[in-house]
């Protein structure tokens, strides 16, 4: 049986990570070249955990599916990072921030986990400026901030439209200068297809060489996992296209528990769908919601162009509803708040399946050289995509599939019900509850790689007693054997279906009952059409090429064959979990204002899976406790 | 706006590294101007997948522009015939119905093939690993706001840092040239108080490994400027020559 | 002096010998340019001019400043040969597609090209002026008579038109490129030296092009 103990440590909100810290067993200087450590993921969690770890003394062996550690999906953020600097003295403090990401979260976070993540963020900040990240600055040579949704102050940091990248570029900076200096040995173009775990521990991983095909085998004393978000589930998101659950999902396979599945967030500011063939989704940035005004025409069905729907007919609907946030609310307000006007039939463009996000004040007020400035690579990906010129029509934006709150069950130190697999950033649960804000995703991926894991990491090695154990062992072979019969069985299917097809298939089931809006009757259909496209999968798939090649159609396979079980799994906690909270919406449970109703009595607790096998899962409850904050309905209005 | 095409694309398929590559003729039609050129990939994939046969290889990720895995030649134009765009983000719509389509890898003695379109950027990595990072560790830092860096210095360097390591440069260049690449590194760092502190060590270790490593030099043609899909500016390589300059004259190891 | 030699093998360094080699072939060719304007003046005007390089006191700075010069060249040949295989061997498999790129000029991608050319010129052009002038010169010939009979030959002439048009193509490139190589681009700054260039090598083709075209269609004396 297992027992879910955070680990929190007791005592005032302010002092537990700094008590713990002390608490913490260290690792003789000396000793620390003696332990080897595999980090999965190149992200920002991964990339600073690497590099840290490996400035420590750690010898440590770092895995990525791309050709470069630098192409990890956290490239793709955009607009933002949070940090409780309150430079603009506008009343921001780290209660502050920590206040708004629990609230925004809608209370199904660990308030000892999220007060962290707002203590360090702060030395985020001044790491990343070290590293020489240029930051968007004032004229007078300090840093600019910017707004982003749920907060009342202005506190994200930002480079340009560009965020994420000349995140992850200092990271990965940080990262090369590691590898330069032979402690971190970088195996790039390898997909970890399944973990190995000896006597309870969990001690390496096995991986698939994506050029050679072969399946390798790596060894070490402890695993960490900074693998992404599971959103491509979806088929359509604002993922990476190869961006996959399988490292999470085989290590819940082999006893990680995984938490929250079905906590997944809609952003609401995406380029709508226009075709069948389009294989993902373009995100524009919330930071955009700064400036841009959202709306739909009064009247449904008018299919008026914008320019010529008078100001009066227009329904600044976000603005109406909720007049001290306006349009910066949190992302799944909005996304529901868009949904709804699309639902009453009042949605714009050719689909009526989008809202616009509208400058023309903002460039009135400021100018089209301000705007450009701040949002320019934006509004040009967006003229690249859709044709048209934002900056003369309002965008058409729609909600879309972006980020997922769930993830692998860790405790306080970022370790998962497997001792020795730790789990960091999008892949893990842990701090952002049912909805997480804008501009805290990055926050965190670098909170948990440079200042969570080389404390709890250390303190893990200090704390355990290790076999020798190499990659030799018969628990690798083991795992080996397994992979090799698992490609086997994909390639020997040679049925009709590609795996697209399927994938696609799936995700149109997702998007409908476990996307933004659920009902137990919906759920209940995916999870028996899951059932069938698995089947389906089994029998019929088509994956050409072999296995001893370079096979994008393999890589792709594995990953579908394991979303068609975790896509089961999701909609069986969003099916279990009887109350609406942030991203998860149950439409049985709203209020009259029809927003999320949250039943404290009955669900104020973190949902974490058991596999026992395919379709079968034991859940596990662990109790949230708040003794700082009190949660209330949510209010933005 | 929205209309169908019909294409015939040349493709270069090429089995693995060392085997001879060569182009093979594929037809698409219907493909939608709004399509994605890599979703025009895609449906070919699919089509030839159903005829069981191996789809066409070639890297992406992010299908935004920023991740820098994607890149193909396309009619002998590294990412296509718009400006300031990568492969993922070119669209349809600027193809006209009944057009040939050439594709090809970038090719260089430093990026060998791996596979059709794919190909062996590590020779970046290891450049960037010589040098291109400011040397401190994680922790005890100063605060973010302790050094004031003017907005302008600040704009430079991140127009500089905004590559995205695709090699689209390396590709334009008729001489497979990595400048482009290179100097935005170091002009990005050698423009910040941050990164001026080892500028001169940078420089001359991210020069000499990109010589090892098989690229052309430069003659200034600009054409990695005119391909780059982030349009960094050749001005870059000028402050690049000027700092490995200031580094050969006043850096006091004699390397 | 080992530093010395590490750094200018690099690719960076093999840039700069080029830039600084070039500029001084630049300066160069401004000299030369302006000495032969005195064909203009007349026959005895260019003797003397050509007399008192070659026959005064000046005859030994003359050489040494010929031999620098002689240096220059070989420099800056030996640097551009060893460039241009460099950059041919960094690409062995050519695309099917010649590149068209829009902002790349002809100039720039032909350097090597018109550099082999002028090159060939050069040799013929020693060979005929500072050859014959020292070594080969029936006595009372003078330096304007050479000249003059060599332009005569509408063959010669051809040649050295197209020789020199090409020099100038090889500038137009050459002059901005070698502030750039040296690391002078400076966005306030740059289009005057793009400008200047041009303009530079436009007056050195002209130029160099108008004494063949003065004395075998003018009829020159
Ligand atoms: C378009 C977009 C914009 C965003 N904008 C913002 C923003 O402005 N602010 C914000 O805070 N957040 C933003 N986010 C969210 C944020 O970017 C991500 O949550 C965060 O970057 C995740 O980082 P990570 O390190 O956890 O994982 P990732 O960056 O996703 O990295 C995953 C790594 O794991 C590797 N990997 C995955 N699976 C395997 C495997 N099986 N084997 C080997 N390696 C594997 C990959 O190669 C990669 O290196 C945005 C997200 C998107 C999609
Ligand atoms: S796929 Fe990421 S830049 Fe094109």
């Amino acid at each position: 049986m297992i027992t879910l103990e955070s680990k929190a440590p007791a005592g005032k909100l302010q002092d537990k990570w700094t008590t713990h810290k002390f608490n913490m067993k260290l690792v003789n200087p000396a000793n620390k070249r003696k332990y080897d450590v595999i980090v999965v993921g190149t992200g920002l969690a991964g990339a600073s955990a690497s590099a840290t770890l490996a400035e420590l003394g750690y010898n440590v062996k770092t895995f990525c599916y791309q050709d470069s550690p630098r192409r990890a999906h956290s490239i793709a953020a955009q607009g933002g990072i949070n940090a409780a600097k309150n430079y603009q003295n506008d009343g921001d403090s780290i209660f502050r921030l920590f206040y708004d990401t629990i609230k925004g979260g809608d209370y199904r976070a660990r308030e000892a986990n999220v007060y962290r993540l707002a203590e360090v963020a702060n030395n985020i900040i001044d790491q990343c400026v070290a590293q020489g990240v240029p930051f968007a600055r004032e004229y007078g040579g300090l840093l600019d901030n910017r707004s982003f949704g749920g907060a009342q102050v202005s506190r994200t940091f930002y480079a340009r439209g560009q965020t994420g990248q000349q995140l992850l570029l200092g990271a990965y900076s940080a990262l090369n200068r590691q590898i330069g200096l032979g402690k971190v040995k970088m195996f790039p173009r390898r997909e970890m297809l399944d973990l190995v775990v000896v006597d309870g521990q969990a001690r390496g991983i096995v991986v698939r060489n994506l050029i050679t095909g072969e399946i390798e085998k790596y060894s070490a004393h402890a695993v960490v996992l900074a693998t992404g978000g599971y959103g491509n589930v979806y088929f359509l998101s604002t993922n990476a296209m190869n961006s996959n659950a399988t490292a999470v999902w085989r290590a819940h396979k082999k006893g990680a528990l995984f938490a929250n599945p079905c906590f997944t967030q809609i952003h609401p500011t995406c380029i709508p769908v226009h075709g069948e063939y389009q294989s993902k989704l373009t995100l524009m940035s919330e930071s955009l919601r700064n400036d841009g005004r959202v709306w739909v025409p009064k009247k449904a069905g008018d299919k008026r162009p914008a320019n010529q729907i008078p100001e009066a007919e227009r329904d600044y609907f976000l603005e109406r509803k909720y007049p001290s946030f306006g349009n910066l609310v949190p992302r799944d307000v909005a996304s529901r708040n868009a949904k709804e006007q699309c639902d009453a039939g009042k949605g714009v463009g050719d689909t009526g399946l989008a809202v616009y996000l509208d400058f023309a004040d903002a460039i009135k007020r400021l100018g089209r050289k301000a705007i450009d400035e701040k949002y320019g690579n934006l509004f040009q990906m967006y003229q690249m995509i859709t044709n048209e010129d934002p900056y003369e029509v309002p965008m058409r934006i729609y909600p879309a599939i972006h980020y997922t709150m769930g993830g692998l069950w860790v405790d306080y130190n970022l370790m998962s019900s497997i001792p020795g697999l730790f789990v960091l950033g999008e892949a893990n649960f842990s701090d952002h509850g049912a909805n997480r804000l804008g501009a805290s995703a990055l926050m965190q991926g670098l909170a948990d790689g440079y200042f969570v894991i080389p404390y709890t990491l250390g303190n893990y090695l200090a704390s355990n007693k290790f076999s020798q154990v190499s990659s030799d062992h018969a628990a690798f072979s083991d795992v080996e054997n397994g992979i090799r019969g698992f490609v086997e069985r994909l390639l020997s299917v040679k049925g009709n279906k590609t795996v697209d097809e399927i994938h696609r298939e799936l995700g149109k089931v997702m998007w409908s009952h476990v996307g933004m809006a659920r009902n137990a009757e919906g759920l209940k259909t995916a999870i028996t059409q899951i059932g069938k496209l698995r089947e389906e999968f089994w029998s019929n798939v088509n994956v050409t090429g072999s296995a001893g090649d370079l096979n994008q159609t393999l890589e792709r396979a594995g990953r579908v064959a394991d979303y068609l079980e975790l896509g089961e799994l999701m909609a069986r906690d969003a099916l279990h979990r009887n109350e609406s909270c942030g991203g998860h919406f149950r439409e049985e449970y709203q209020t009259e204002e029809n927003e999320a109703k949250r039943d404290d009595e009955n669900f104020s607790y973190v949902a974490a899976w058991e596999f026992n096998r395919v379709g079968d899962w034991t859940l596990h409850k662990e109790n949230l406790v708040f003794e700082n904050v009190k949660p209330s309905q949510r209010s933005y209005k | 706006m929205s209309g169908n095409l019909n294409l015939t694309l040349k493709i270069w398929r090429q089995a693995n590294r060392t085997s001879i590559g060569k182009f093979e003729t594929y037809k698409v039609s219907n493909i939608s101007t709004d399509a994605s050129f890599l979703e025009m990939l895609d449906i070919l994939n699919e089509e030839l997948q159903r005829k069981n046969q191996e789809p066409v290889a070639f890297d992406h990720d992010c299908r935004e522009g920023i991740c820098g895995a994607c890149g193909l030649v396309i009619n002998g134009r590294p990412h296509g015939p718009i400006k300031g765009t990568t492969t993922c983000q070119l669209h349809m719509r600027h193809f006209k119905d009944g057009d040939t389509i050439v594709i090809e890898p970038w090719r260089a003695k430093a990026f060998p093939v791996i596979k059709d379109l794919i190909v062996d950027r590590s020779a970046f990595e290891k450049i960037q690993q010589a040098g291109g990072f400011v040397s401190i560790n994680t922790g005890g830092v100063p605060d973010a706001n302790a050094i004031p860096i003017s907005k302008e210095i600040a704009n430079i360097a991140m127009d500089a840092a905004a590559c995205i390591g695709c090699g689209a440069c390396v590709a334009a260049c008729k001489n497979a040239s990595a400048m482009l690449f290179v100097s935005a590194k170091v002009s990005h760092l050698a423009h910040l108080p941050q990164g001026k502190v080892e500028r001169f060590e940078r420089v001359e270790a991210m020069v000499k490994v990109m010589d090892e490593l098989g690229f052309g030099s430069c003659t200034n043609t600009y054409a990695c400027e005119a391909e780059c899909p982030k349009e960094i500016s050749v001005r870059h390589i000028a402050k690049m020559n000027r700092e490995y300059f200031a580094a050969k004259l006043k850096a006091r190891n004699k390397d | 002096m080992g530093w010395v030699t590490r750094a200018i093998s690099s690719s960076l360094g093999k840039k700069y010998i080029m830039a600084l080699s070039g500029l001084f072939l630049v300066i160069y060719l401004v000299i030369h340019l302006f000495g032969n304007t005195f064909l203009y003046a007349g026959k005895d005007a260019f003797n003397l001019y050509v007399e008192t390089l070659t026959e005064s006191s000046l005859k030994p700075v003359i050489r040494v400043i010929e031999v620098v010069l002689l240096l220059g060249f070989l420099i800056h040949i030996y640097d551009g040969i060893r460039l241009t295989i460099g950059n041919w061997s960094a690409r062995p498999n050519r695309y099917a597609v010649k590149p068209a790129n829009p902002q790349s000029t002809a100039a720039s991608r032909t350097m090597w090209l018109t550099a082999s050319i002028v090159f060939f010129f050069l040799v013929v052009h020693l060979q005929q002026f500072w050859y014959t002038y020292h070594y080969g010169r029936i006595p009372g010939v003078t330096m304007y008579d050479i000249v003059v009979g060599t332009f005569r030959d509408p063959l010669y002439s051809l040649i050295y038109l197209i020789s020199v048009l090409l020099l100038g193509f090889h500038l137009y490139h050459g002059f901005q490129s070698s502030f750039q190589s040296l690391g002078l681009n400076h966005p306030k700054y740059r289009s005057l030296i793009v400008i200047f260039g041009r303009i530079y090598a436009v007056v050195i083709a002209v130029g160099f092009a108008s004494f063949p075209i003065y004395f075998y269609l003018m009829g020159g004396k």
